[in-house]
């Protein structure tokens, strides 16, 4: 039996135009990866959206995910909050195990 | 007069570009699965930019740098700061949206639609009419100044929407190298500094194909259009789908002020009032979701792409160039 380690995995739903902002404070926050997933379409408060037959990133919707350690959680969702605010998006945070601990 | 734009209104309407738009919106509203991938649209759109760039810096080889561009460019400049104060006044007065999406709405009608610009350019090839190659780089240089103009408005009279703690530096930079302008402008130099010798060996790429490719970009506009008309609808009132209207005509009467001291040919004029009169679709909403990400893109979107666009496609085109020709007289 493997050994698992709990961690948090916070995952973002968000607007394409303000990703190079959100992976910046990611960045400064320590957090020591994300993978970004590009969205096919949805609906939300903000009404229904597509990626198909964008050649702008307006209307276009990312999903960013990362695991961190739950010691540094809390001031993650803070920074992620401070900066998408205002944005279109969902924010959430769940627990998770992971295999190898020392890499979050 | 009348029937010379009837007949010039006539054959715009009925050009394939126009067409196929109008397929394209026909198609989202019938709720049709017709689509056209987001990555083949953004090469689509990778491909135009960098054909008329080239296109453009090909006719400055020609001619060299001259006084007319300048004078040109200034003019753009001016006009892309002045119109959005023109239109957030303007849409405050008829409509009751919040100053934050009239400041939105602005900026879009200050910055120019590059297609439009592509629409307008072949609208005059197909009656052999020239034009200077260098509006090109006149279009570029207009994309940004109105988010300049927007953002003070914003921060004026929505001081706590506009609060969004963003440096504008940075945005600016953001605009200025997004990748349609850093295609536009790079292809421009390209194409000025190889000259006619340059697009020989290129040109059953970025002439030939051009028409064909303008079409399916065009109905991918129409498809993207129609998406946006039918979801953004509830949110308009009649004053402001009737500004989508007023607002395009009114940006082409002061650059047909403007056009007397810029020096352009009857064509030249046509393309630089039909600019104005043309809104963003692409540079500029991705801008306001970051600079003011209050407003509401079911409004600025709708009426930028579902309002004006088709408007300026159908019938401004032929009216700018009507009112450019008595600009130059």
């Amino acid at each position: 039996m493997v050994d698992m380690h709990p961690k948090k995995r916070v995952e973002i739903v968000m607007e394409a135009p303000a990703l190079h902002r959100l992976t910046d404070a990611l960045d400064k926050a320590g957090v020591t990866g994300y993978t970004i997933v590009s969205a096919l379409a949805g609906r939300g408060l903000s009404g229904a959206w597509s990626r198909e037959g964008l050649a702008g990133d307006a209307g276009r919707m990312v999903i960013v995910i990362c695991i961190v350690d739950a010691a540094r959680a809390d001031a993650v969702i803070a920074g992620v909050h401070k900066l998408l605010a205002r944005q279109i998006g969902v924010v959430t945070m769940s627990d998770v195990q992971v295999i190898r601990a020392d890499h979050f | 007069m009348t029937s010379g734009f009837f007949d010039l209104a006539m054959q715009n309407i009925l050009s394939p570009v126009v067409l196929f738009f109008v397929l394209g919106v026909g198609a989202a509203l019938a709720r049709s699965d017709l689509s056209i991938p987001e990555a083949i649209a953004k090469t689509l759109a990778l491909y135009l930019m960098m054909s008329i760039g080239f296109k453009g810096g090909v006719e400055v080889a020609k001619t060299g740098l001259t006084a007319q561009m300048v004078r040109t460019a200034a003019a753009g400049i001016a006009l892309s700061f002045a119109i959005p104060v023109v239109g957030f006044y303007l849409l405050r007065a008829i409509s009751r949206l919040p100053a934050v999406d009239a400041a939105a709405v602005a900026a879009h009608y200050g910055s120019i639609s590059i297609v439009t610009f592509v629409a307008a350019t072949e609208a005059l090839r197909g009656q052999g009419l020239p034009f200077e190659g260098h509006l090109v780089a006149v279009a570029a240089v207009m994309e940004t100044p109105a988010i300049l103009s927007a953002l003070v408005l914003a921060r004026r009279h929505a001081p706590s929407a506009a609060d969004t703690r963003e440096p504008i530096g940075p945005l600016l930079r953001e605009i200025g190298l997004n990748g349609s302008v850093v295609m536009l402008l790079g292809s421009f130099a390209i194409g000025w500094i190889t000259g006619p010798k340059g697009l020989e060996p290129v040109a059953p790429f970025l002439v030939d194909l051009f028409r064909g490719v303008l079409c399916l970009f065009l109905l991918d506009m129409g498809l993207v259009a129609g998406r946006g008309m039918r979801a953004g609808w509830k949110d308009l009132s009649a004053a402001t789908l009737g500004f989508g209207i007023a607002m395009p005509i009114l940006g082409a009467l002061l650059a047909a002020a403007l056009v007397p001291l810029t020096g352009l040919s009857a064509g030249g004029a046509a393309i630089f009032v039909t600019l104005a009169a043309s809104a963003s679709y692409i540079a500029v909403p991705a801008a306001m979701r970051i600079a003011l990400p209050e407003a509401r893109p079911s409004i600025y979107l709708t009426l930028s792409l579902g309002i004006t666009f088709p408007f300026n496609l159908a019938i401004g085109i032929p009216l700018y160039q009507a009112l450019a020709g008595f600009a130059v007289r």
